[in-house]
């Protein structure tokens, strides 16, 4: 190939204005509106890439979104985007371009040497050949050399991508003449538009296609055409691609920036989508018809009058159909000496004058090694040839309107699957739609819009009209040589017939076992001569074959843009405590529990011993714990008492106001769902404090089941949990605390016993007092405004120093709980845990009234004997806590099965000894028996005990 | 992304909201036998094609039926909860 710039010319490029970048390390020089390609290619780089799997040497073979060999590395403004198509991006001074999948360079590749191996490797040989003993163990090196560009794991943008939610009447993807003729015709009827197009500006093949335009050059038609829209405060999107069509009209787009900002996401709502999204160009099949030098003729038009590229002197062009004939007289007319060979008799009749046509020869094979030097025709002459252009006909690119569930119907006339029947709000236009001539792809393009576009008549082509002409030139079976069906997949017919032979006769089959269609070309050039052929192997029509199922994206989109700003710490964001700046001052070391980030521990020490400490301090004295977390949802209301009856396993309406009382809720299927105390402030107002990773759906919870069986005025929710801080006092000492804390409550036990709530005030604010404990010491909880809470908590530990209160984070808490036997939600419970199983039976067996689960607390399985159920496990003097989800096993004929399993397991501080709770089969009838506990491999000895290893009596609750 | 139209904020993206299982599942009365009861926990009709269902739009805590084509993601309509999804 010997590809060169034209002394002048190029419609894209601004020769005031060099670049210079580097290729596989290689100074490139280029202009300002090159492609990566175009550069590429005027400064004679033939070799770009290598095969996927044979590392073939590949050249440039497209000028637009369909490349399959031309994938990039490249490094500049944005950071380092891999796979990029060299044909899309935009050459720039200074950038880094490294090849794909080769290594050191493209031209130079060391494990080229595959290629001479290649009649050993068909389809599907690694699979086949590295089953045996573990395909795992020969992964990574096989995956070492195949695949495509690196990902730089220390890739950070420097922006985050904006995300754009848009609405208008009309979305035009394509701004080709029929996309322009459609959000032309949209706007002037005053409809508001949309026109995206991924090229780097509008015009489509009017960019270097001959085209008149209702009198005009193309080109200044398209001009006039974008300004009318731009001056009418039309949106028209460049370099965005339209990647996404999903339900109720959204689609999505890709916008690439020139300056270096990162890609912008939009979600496009429109009314109507018009869809004018053009065609690509089919390669011919013949052997070795991936060397480099071997491109689409339509690309090369192209870079010959965008970019002022002339891609060959002695050219060779393979056609079926007459497009092929404008680059062909095109390049002939830049100099270069062009032979046309056209499969048609017929073919070419009328460029016979200008250019030579060889009519009714096919090409059989190129020659040439790492570029094509020559093709031999099939009645055995040879042409020589830098270049060879070929052009099998159009295949429309239906990927959207089928990604929309569009069904396609098969053209005889064209050669290519097109839209079938419309859907919905959807129109195509242009060439997508199957047209061929510039006055239809207008006429079509202005139809396009229905009801949203104007009545004043379409524009016309007033040239000479395109015509096809196009006939079937298949790639055939038992072909001689190797014909390339797909470039990026490193498919050839072979591996289609291979593939046949073995049964894959499905579409669907073909696709998953040769690879044919996947990657990021997801087929855009290779589909439709893939199935040709598997519709000749196995005697079927192309359209009894059908194509595989399209799927967003149409090309590859970053990460960055899709994911936007919900990356780091707003990937999930944590709730955080309103005291969390205090908590940190007092060296609390955070951590996230169900959603919140709570202080694990506070002090800068070594974390076991500092919770140890803490949890042993707690039992000497006072405690003091932020447990703002917990859930409070208020449930007021005429029914709320029978509401909360229903809601709760245990009785609630016979507690009295200014009291409190622990329950379950359970779901329908009698799980425990979620466990926590019921306030009852008064008669018709209750609190409903539950688990702090459990708020929302418990809040979901009751809405659900008020508005299913209480009415609108019988029952009001209102889940008021971050309006108030609760901050707590535990120890023996608590209630010296409480009363220097003064907080007008009178806090003997006569006024203010376990389980009793109370109301106080605290610098002006109301203050609610609930003397409730998930330590196992006397405690009250202190709820009051979030946004007064810090005087508060200062107080508690200023009057606490004097009791040498410690700080308790939510790790020597969880001790703390464990050692009474308390349990977590989710982890002391699993999905099968019912409330009998956790001891509490009493009202299963008395409860007469209906409740949430109830009729699932008595099928069979509730009623089994057999169930996994709390008990506590001690170990032996001396030894380690047992492992958290350990299962205790026992030998049942012969076999090991699990009888349960740990669910929480600590040292106690204030026991000297390990304490664990477990779920164990049968396990309260077990009290005392020993069983083996496993973990790793390793079967330790554990006793079953009651859950409650510190003061079963309760006697510190009242201390 | 689907636009669902919630009958007290209107139409609005899938994202905000949850659903909420077949229309007309209603809670039988107590005591009923354990195959009953076991249909009205886990047995779906899950039609394809036409199909009403209950939602409901996180953002207002309401729940409202819906009524949507399963196959084409079409939707019809959605209205208050009324008589029938009580069950009255």
């Amino acid at each position: 190939m010997s590809a060169s710039r034209l002394a002048a010319g190029g419609s894209d490029i601004d020769r005031d204005r060099p670049l210079t970048f580097t290729f596989d390390g290689r100074r490139v020089e280029g202009f300002a509106g090159d492609t990566i390609a175009s550069a590429l290619l005027a400064g004679g780089q033939t070799v770009v890439g290598r095969s996927f799997k044979y590392h073939r040497p590949r050249g440039i073979w497209g000028s637009g979104v369909e490349e399959p060999n031309a994938l990039v590395d490249v490094e500049g403004a944005a950071g380092r985007v891999p796979n990029a198509r060299a044909t899309t991006v935009q050459a720039a001074d200074g950038i880094t371009v490294r090849s794909v999948n080769a290594s050191p360079t493209a031209e130079n590749d060391r494990n080229a040497v595959l290629d001479r191996f290649a009649r050993f490797l068909p389809a599907a040989f690694y699979y086949k050949t590295f089953m045996w003993p573990d395909w795992h163990l020969f992964e990574p090196r096989i995956r070492a050399m195949a695949g495509l560009g690196v990902v730089d794991s220390d890739w950070q943008p420097r922006k985050v991508s904006d995300q754009v939610n848009h609405h208008c009447d009309v979305l035009v993807v394509g701004a080709g003449p029929a996309g322009l003729a459609a959000a032309a015709s949209a706007a002037a009827a005053g409809h508001s538009v949309v026109l995206a197009d991924d090229g780097a500006h509008p015009g489509g093949s009017l960019r270097h296609r001959a085209g008149e335009v209702d009198g005009v050059e193309g080109k200044a038609w398209v001009e006039v055409t974008v300004a009318g829209l731009k001056g009418a405060g039309q949106l028209v999107l460049s370099d965005t691609t339209a990647f996404g069509l999903y339900d109720h009209n959204l689609v999505a787009l890709n916008q690439r920036h020139a300056d270096g900002r990162p890609d912008t996401l939009w979600r496009v709502r429109p009314r109507r989508i018009v869809l004018a999204t053009g065609a690509i160009e089919r390669p011919v099949p013949f052997a070795n018809n991936d060397l480099p030098g071997i491109l689409s003729a339509d690309a090369a038009l192209s870079y010959l009058r965008r970019h002022g590229v002339l891609v060959g002197r002695e050219v060779v062009v393979a056609t079926n159909n007459d497009s092929a004939y404008e680059p062909a007289l095109a390049l002939a007319a830049a100099g270069a000496s062009v032979t046309v060979v056209d499969c048609r008799r017929d073919g070419g009749a009328q460029a016979k004058t200008r250019i030579r046509v060889l009519a009714g020869r096919t090409v059989a094979a190129a020659r040439g090694r790492s570029a094509v030097q020559g093709v031999l025709l099939d009645e055995g002459t040879t042409l020589a040839a830098d270049c060879v252009l070929i052009s099998g006909g159009w295949t429309p690119t239906v990927h959207l309107f089928s990604q929309a569930k569009g069904k396609l119907a098969w053209s005889d006339q064209l050669a290519a699957f097109i839209p079938g029947e419309a859907i919905g709000e959807i129109a195509v236009a242009g060439a997508v739609a199957g047209t061929v001539s510039l006055s239809d792809a207008l006429a079509s393009g202005a139809a396009a819009p229905g009801d949203f576009g104007s009545s004043s008549p379409a524009p016309r082509g007033t040239g000479t009209e395109a015509t096809l002409g196009v006939v079937s030139l298949w790639p055939k079976p038992k072909a001689r040589g190797r014909v390339w069906v797909d470039y990026q997949s490193d498919v050839t017919a072979r591996d289609v017939e291979l593939a046949a032979r073995e049964n894959f006769v499905s579409v669907e089959h073909l696709k998953r076992y040769t690879t044919l269609g996947m990657a990021t070309d997801q087929g855009k050039t290779s589909n439709l001569n893939g199935l040709a052929l598997l519709a000749d192997i196995t005697g079927r029509g192309i359209p009894d074959v059908g194509t595989t199922t399209y799927r967003p994206p149409f090309t590859p989109v970053p990460f960055a843009s899709l994911a936007g700003s919900r990356r780091g710490s707003m990937h999930v964001p944590v709730r955080r405590l309103p005291l969390e700046a205090n908590h940190r001052r007092a060296g609390g070391v955070f951590q996230e529990y169900g959603g919140w980030l709570r202080p694990a521990y506070y002090g800068g020490g070594e974390a076991d011993a500092s919770i140890q400490e803490e949890a042993r301090r707690a039992r000497q004295s006072v405690a003091l714990f932020d447990g703002s977390t917990l859930g409070k949802i208020e449930v007021i209301g005429p029914r709320a008492a029978e509401f909360v009856d229903f809601i709760y396993y245990n009785t609630m309406s016979t507690l009295k106001p200014g009291h409190c009382r622990y329950g379950f809720m359970l779901s329908e299927n009698g799980v425990v769902f979620d466990d926590g105390v019921l306030v009852r402030l008064d008669e018709h107002r209750f609190i409903v404090s539950c688990s702090s990773s459990h708020v929302a759906a418990v809040h979901a919870r009751l809405e659900e089941w008020r508005q299913d069986r209480f009415g609108r005025d019988a029952v009001y929710i209102h889940n008021a949990t971050a309006q108030y801080a609760t901050l707590t006092v535990s120890g023996p000492n608590a209630r010296q605390v409480m009363e220097a804390l003064d907080l007008g409550v009178a806090l003997d036990d006569a006024s203010l016993p376990h389980m009793a709530v109370a109301a106080g005030r605290f610098a002006g604010d109301e203050v609610r007092i609930a003397r409730v404990s998930f330590t196992g010491d006397r405690s009250y909880e202190i709820s009051i405004r979030a946004d007064r809470a810090e005087a508060l908590w200062a107080r508690m530990q200023q009057e606490g120093r004097a009791f040498d209160a410690v700080l308790l984070g939510l790790e020597s808490l969880m001790i703390l709980r464990a050692e009474k036997g308390y349990i977590v939600i989710g982890k002391d419970t699993d999905g099968t845990t019912m409330p009998h199983d956790l001891g509490v039976a009493g009202p299963r067996t008395k409860r007469a009234d209906e409740f949430v689960g109830r009729r699932s607390l008595f099928t069979e399985a509730a009623n089994g004997t057999d169930r996994n159920r709390l008990v506590g496990l001690a170990v032996r003097e001396g030894e380690a806590p047992l492992a958290t989800g350990a299962h205790g096993v026992e030998k049942r004929d012969g076999r090991l099965r699990s009888i349960g399993f740990v669910t929480s397991s600590y040292q106690s501080p204030a026991l000297g000894r390990p304490v664990a709770l477990a779920l164990i089969e049968r396990g309260p009838a077990r009290h005392g028996e020993t069983i083996d506990v496993q973990h790793l491999g390793v079967v330790r000895q554990a006793t079953i005990v009651a859950p409650c290893a510190l003061d079963p009596e309760g006697r510190r609750l009242h201390a | 992304m689907q636009l669902f139209p919630c009958p007290f904020c209107g139409p609005r993206e899938e994202s905000e909201f949850q659903y909420g299982g077949e229309a007309g599942n209603l809670r039988p009365d107590r005591d009923v036998t354990a195959e009953r009861w076991a249909d009205y926990l886990h047995m779906r009709d899950n039609p394809k094609g036409p199909t009403r269902e209950i939602w409901v739009h996180m953002t207002c805590g309401e729940f409202f039926a819906m009524s949507r084509d399963s196959v084409n993601h079409k939707v019809s309509g959605s209205s208050v909860l009324g008589d029938v999804e009580h069950g009255r």
